[in-house]
């Protein structure tokens, strides 16, 4: 998927420059038109703008049980609030196929993670994060002290928030992280 | 990765600076595209720049702080949008192709974005004359072609399905033992269409004449593979040891002649003929040496993947970020995965808080007597059980009864089919005895005991084998035939017995509600088991490729289906990059290692039989290619070169010497290289804490001259006491100490004077006591 969207869409444009920006991978068009076949046409050459809406796009079974689901989506929308084109959506599983490469993945977690888009992943956001991840499992003392020791031990500058290139440091570090952060669709 | 660390902790240092906000790939302000294209721009001269000549090291230095780097680089920001676009198109141009796509592929741009780079790419290239035009259009099909063809691949990739569903419910870790099954799959697949090719197809068109008293088919073949298997394509045995030649006569050939002399028919083909020895030697060897390829090429990927030189200690960090699975999809394995996280933080907390307790020298000592009996048991009954196979393998029965004396070849698989099956299970006994604190140890010292059982009882049925018996190879081709076959119906009984049943039992009878965990490393063991013996084998038995993709397809699916049934997957944290790094490693070392030591020394040295198989009459199988480098000589004075070349390369072992010894070399010097890198971590991080500091103070500083010029009354109450110069004097001092500064830090004072005098009101003063002592 993700070389065909990248690479093949552009190479089939240099045979033909007169043909549509996009070719459309017939696997995830039919899962994106799956999702809302009224709203989605069939034919793509004149490149409509349809955009699904998150409450859709989180019911895909891929989706549905993440707690991240609502963060993926809004991250991967170009207005931000999850409504997905289908630019959007092909960016979202390419993002997130098996052999994306490092450095993207490590850009869209960061931009996952933080939730109040401030480029810096801080105790509120790790907060939150812990709270998707754990479900209230965890007391909120334990929550406060987790986020207090994650800061201390990822941050490497003492602002007492993250930024990416300390989470870039720490990903380096997870040799899981490459295969956890994968959706296979 | 080690230079992954150092790029990125220099990365970091660029971007402690303020001004460096535009190579920060997620400035989320209107102009966040903007932001990514200038990064990407810099970032494609620097790989430009790059290919053209070596990175300095000497940036890297002690004195030099390299953010200083950054200061004074041209930082036009009052660029358009539009004009770096087209810079970043140009340099993208003159990149190499696969630089273009791996840059474009890391880009975090949309697609739409993307396709009109290329848009823009395309139209200078439509300048380009017409003979290269040509070649450029040549080029483009090629790829495309290309291209489709992978697509074709990847449609019709094997058992995509059952993969996802299992990823889906059970996570990485249980996926990871059926990766790892497809990965033997290929390999076997492999071996077998290159031992078909060359040695299994030209032997079936050319069947040799065979001697009377064939016995007929019955079922028991399938089993012992003996009987009418035995005389087939199946085994050493039927192979020929002469060239085959496609003849005019009915009779197939002449048997019993010297090697490349050959048959002296009356009308011989020229053109066809087949020098089956050389063939079975020089294949065989081949796919070794392929097959060795791969392998370490494989091994050596793993183990880049989970190998960290910066052992630290960010682990609270990484479990929170990066330990949530994004492939499992069903609700009840979510549930579980987050409860599992969750008991993994509660004990990490509890690990991270208290002090490590220092046992006694008498809770060591017995610590150290459990560990004593336990190892004493495992290595005890391992030496029983082998002893035990020794003394069976001696005994043979023999009956008046055929169909019993090949039964009864049915025993001794059996036999250490049963030790392998119960032994583990004894090892996993002993473990619980010794209650191991770090499961990871637990797991290493598993495999550790299970493969010292594998080890010795393979190597004690390897000293049993050879030469025994006439024509021994193809009953050593048998023999492992048999074996692996039992360790299929075990495994098989072994899941009936071990998942499904215990399910039952625990859920009926135990009344527990958790399903039992399917053990990955014990699976994994058994099959590097199956697959040394499916290599040891490969020699005798060119089939066996074939019955092992039979007994690997097979077991995929039942396996598959018993997880579904009656599995959960591991409650304790499973690493799944390391262990499946240990995992090919372990394929590779003993396994696939020892397979080859026997192949080569079976090749070598010992003296093939007499009465069969392709290198009778011969001293050795190695003297298959020397006497046809011989027979070339005699034929051709001219290639008297090439059997100095045999004589000195292959048959003195000086070369062999002198190649190792230049790969240890090497293997120092890259040790010493990663050695290096993980000292320009350490202090590249060191330079980060101190930058740190130093805003921090100059922070303050700042703060407290602002507060002064405004209140000139007013008393600072915040900790920071910096009043008397001479203490102001003393800091800077033991500052320049520890940083060994010239003149930049007083630019970058007079920098953050200027900056945060426009800034106060946002600036919070830092009141813990660390960084204030620090500052102090």
């Amino acid at each position: 998927v993700c070389r065909e969207t990248t690479v093949e869409s552009s190479m089939k444009r240099d045979n033909k420059p007169n043909c549509p920006v996009l070719v459309p991978s017939v696997i995830l068009h039919s899962r994106y038109r799956e999702l809302a076949p009224h709203l989605v046409p069939l034919d793509y050459t004149n490149n409509p703008d349809i955009r699904v809406p998150l409450a859709l796009i989180v019911a895909m079974p891929e989706l549905k049980e993440n707690p991240f689901r609502d963060r993926i989506v809004e991250t991967f929308s170009e207005d931000g609030h999850g409504n997905l084109s289908f630019n959007d959506f092909v960016d979202m599983f390419s993002a997130l196929c098996e052999t994306s490469p490092r450095e993207l993945k490590t850009i869209y977690a960061f931009k996952i993670y933080d939730f109040n888009r401030d480029s810096f992943i801080c105790k509120e956001d790790l907060r939150k994060t812990l709270n998707k991840l754990t479900k209230g499992d965890l007391t909120p003392e334990e929550v406060t002290l987790v986020c207090d020791k994650s800061i201390e031990e990822a941050d490497l500058d003492g602002d007492s928030k993250l930024s990416f290139s300390d989470f870039e440091n720490m990903i380096s570090k997870a040799p899981d992280f490459l295969s956890n952060f994968h959706v296979r669709i | 990765h080690c230079c992954l660390g150092v790029k990125t902790l220099s990365m970091k240092l660029n971007a402690a600076h303020p001004i460096s906000e535009q190579s920060d790939p997620l400035s989320l302000s209107g102009r966040s595209r903007g932001a990514i294209i200038s990064q990407y721009y810099n970032r494609t001269m620097q790989l430009r720049r790059r290919r053209q000549s070596r990175p300095a090291i000497r940036d890297f230095s002690r004195s030099a702080r390299p953010s200083i780097r950054g200061y004074g680089m041209e930082v036009d920001s009052t660029d358009a949008e539009v004009s770096k676009r087209d810079r970043l198109v140009n340099n993208l141009q003159n990149l190499s192709v696969s630089d273009r796509v791996r840059m474009l592929r890391g880009m975090p741009l949309s697609v739409a974005e993307k396709t009109l780079q290329k848009e823009k790419h395309t139209l200078s290239g439509s300048q380009i004359p017409c003979c290269s035009q040509l070649k450029y259009y040549i080029i483009i099909g090629a790829r495309h072609s290309w291209y489709s063809w992978l697509n074709f691949l990847h449609s019709l990739q094997l058992w995509q399905v059952a993969l996802k569903t299992v990823s889906g419910r059970f996570g990485t870790g249980v996926l990871s033992y059926f990766l790892f099954l497809k990965t033997l799959l290929f390999f076997n697949f492999f071996l077998f269409l290159v031992t078909g090719a060359f040695m299994v197809l030209p032997q079936a068109v050319h069947p040799p004449v065979l001697p009377a008293g064939r016995s007929s088919f019955s079922g028991l073949e399938l089993l012992t593979g003996a009987g009418y298997f035995s005389d087939t394509v199946m085994y050493y045995g039927y192979y020929s040891n002469y060239t085959l030649r496609k003849s005019c006569r009915d009779d197939g050939g002449v048997q019993n002649v010297s090697l490349s002399n050959g048959t002296r028919l009356d009308c011989v083909s020229k053109h066809l003929s087949y020098n089956m020895p050389l063939a079975y030697f020089f294949t065989i060897g081949v796919a070794f040496f392929i097959t060795c390829i791969i392998l370490v090429y494989s091994m050596s990927k793993s183990f880049g993947q989970s190998f960290r030189i910066d052992k630290s200690h960010s682990i609270l960090a990484m479990k929170v970020l990066c330990s949530w699975d994004f492939k499992v999809i069903k609700k009840t394995s979510v549930k579980l995965m987050s409860e599992n996280i969750s008991t993994q933080l509660k004990e990490l907390l509890a690990e991270v808080n208290q002090k490590h307790v220092k046992n006694t020298a008498c809770q060591k000592l017995w610590r150290l007597m459990v560990h004593g009996l336990a190892w004493t048991i495992c290595i005890g009954s391992t030496t029983a059980c082998v002893l035990a196979i020794y003394y069976f393998s001696g005994s043979r029965i023999a009956d008046n009864n055929l169909l019993l004396t090949e039964a009864s070849l049915l025993a001794l698989p059996v036999v250490v089919s049963l030790i392998n099956l119960l032994l583990p299970g004894l090892f996993n006994l002993a473990a619980w005895m010794e209650d191991y604190e770090s499961p990871s140890v637990r797991t290493y010292v598993a495999i550790c005991r299970n493969l010292m059982l594998k080890v010795s009882v393979l190597g004690l049925l390897c000293y049993h084998w050879l030469g025994r018996v006439a024509c021994w190879e193809s009953f050593v081709g048998q023999e492992l035939y048999r074996f692996l076959l039992m360790d299929f119906i075990f495994t098989l009984l072994d899941t009936l017995f071990g998942e499904f049943l215990w399910r039952l039992f625990s859920e009926k009878v135990l009344k527990r509600r958790r399903k039992p965990v399917f053990d990955i490393a014990r699976n994994v063991l058994e099959l590097i088991y199956g697959q040394t013996l499916a290599w040891l084998g490969v020699l005798f038995t060119p089939l066996l490729p074939a019955v092992q993709i039979i007994k690997l397809f097979l077991l995929f699916y039942i396996k598959k289906s018993s997880v579904m049934m009656n599995c959960q997957a591991p409650r304790k944290p499973y690493r799944v990059s390391q262990m499946t790094t240990v995992f090919i490693t372990l394929l590779c070392f003993p396994s696939f290692l020892g397979a080859s030591v026997c192949v080569t020394i079976t090749m070598w040295s010992i003296t093939p039989s007499s009465s069969c198989g392709p290198f009778r009459e011969l001293k050795t199988m190695f003297q298959a290619g020397k006497r046809w480098v011989e027979e070339l000589e005699k034929d051709n004075p001219n290639l008297s070169v090439l059997a100095r070349a045999h004589s000195y390369l292959v048959e003195n072992p000086f070369f062999l010497f002198v190649g190792a010894g230049i790969f240890l070399i090497v293997i120092y010097f890259h040790s010493q290289v990663v050695d290096g890198q993980r000292k320009i971590i350490s202090l590249l991080q060191e330079q980060i804490e101190n930058e740190g500091e130093d805003k921090k103070f100059l922070i303050t500083r700042l703060q407290s001259i602002h507060e002064k010029k405004r209140t000139p009354a007013r008393r600072l109450t915040s900790q920071v006491s910096l009043c008397c110069s001479g203490a102001l004097q003393q800091l800077f001092l033991s500052k320049a100490k520890t940083i060994s500064i010239t003149w930049p830090p007083l630019s970058s004072y007079v920098f953050f004077f200027i900056y945060f005098s426009f800034r106060t009101s946002a600036v919070e003063i830092p009141t813990s006591s660390r960084q204030a002592s620090s500052v102090l």
